[in-house]
């Protein structure tokens, strides 16, 4: 209809650039978020499980228990 | 103005003709089409049947038919709409066009979520049971204080929650 011509779109290889693209960008994103949760959650986890078991006493924990008289079997 | 006037007229007469001829109850159409293949209501799935809108038409808009048949740049606008209007019953822009149905719509299920939220509240108060022992405030206390007692989940959970020392929840 017009008079000026348009650019000749890009006819091929158009399913391989969305799929070239969405590979590296799903290979990121999972690595991203492998590393979020390692350093989020697995990391800090390991952390407080360490620092809770530096200092702790099997002994003194159950001496405590015995005195808030828990167990049935001794008093 | 005068193609306009043209086009009303031929709307009233078009008009009468549709609502007698075509009244989806009328048990001489026979073998009628159902929707969507009918053109009683413009349907955006189905926005072009085979049928027409108008097919009884009277001498003047068979005079159009016929003028139709020729080459269409001699038609002039108004009979162009015209046409369009015999054929179709609505626009694209008058079938899609919005409306408030929307408002009533979530009304309506937000009253009756408020209905059914009257009928629990009266279940709860007239046909409830009493609690169980176990979830009176004195039992749960004391469940509460024989947990923290047994430690549970003290790295992570309840117990690591709780100040021993002070004997009341960390801030």
């Amino acid at each position: 209809m017009a008079s000026e011509v348009l650019v000749k779109p890009q006819m091929r290889g158009l399913l391989a650039r969305r799929l070239r693209i969405h590979m590296v960008g799903a290979f990121l994103v999972s690595l991203g978020v492998a590393a979020l949760y390692k350093f989020g959650v697995a990391e800090p986890r390991k952390k407080a499980y360490a620092d809770f078991y530096k200092n702790y006493s099997p002994e003194k924990d159950f001496e405590e228990m015995k005195k808030a008289g828990i167990f049935r079997s001794i008093k | 103005m005068l193609s306009r006037a043209a086009w009303s007229l031929m709307l009233k007469k078009s008009g009468h003709g549709r609502r007698e001829m075509h009244s989806p109850e009328a048990p001489a159409r026979g073998e009628g089409k159902m929707p969507p293949y009918a053109n009683w209501y413009a349907e955006r799935s189905y926005p072009m049947p085979e049928e027409p809108f108008c097919s009884d038409l009277n001498a003047e808009q068979q005079a159009l038919k016929e003028k139709e048949k020729g080459s269409w740049t001699q038609l002039s606008h108004a009979e162009k709409v015209a046409l369009y209007r015999l054929q179709y019953h609505q626009t694209f822009a008058e079938m899609n066009r919005r409306s408030n149905e929307w408002k009533t719509v979530m009304g309506c299920v937000f009253f009756f979520c408020g209905f059914t939220a009257v009928l629990i509240w009266w279940q709860r108060v007239y046909v409830y049971p009493p609690k169980p022992i176990t979830l009176t405030d004195e039992w749960k206390a004391q469940q509460l204080q024989r947990m923290l007692d047994m430690k549970v989940n003290p790295v992570h959970g309840l117990a690591s929650h709780w100040d021993y020392e002070k004997k009341e929840w960390k801030k």
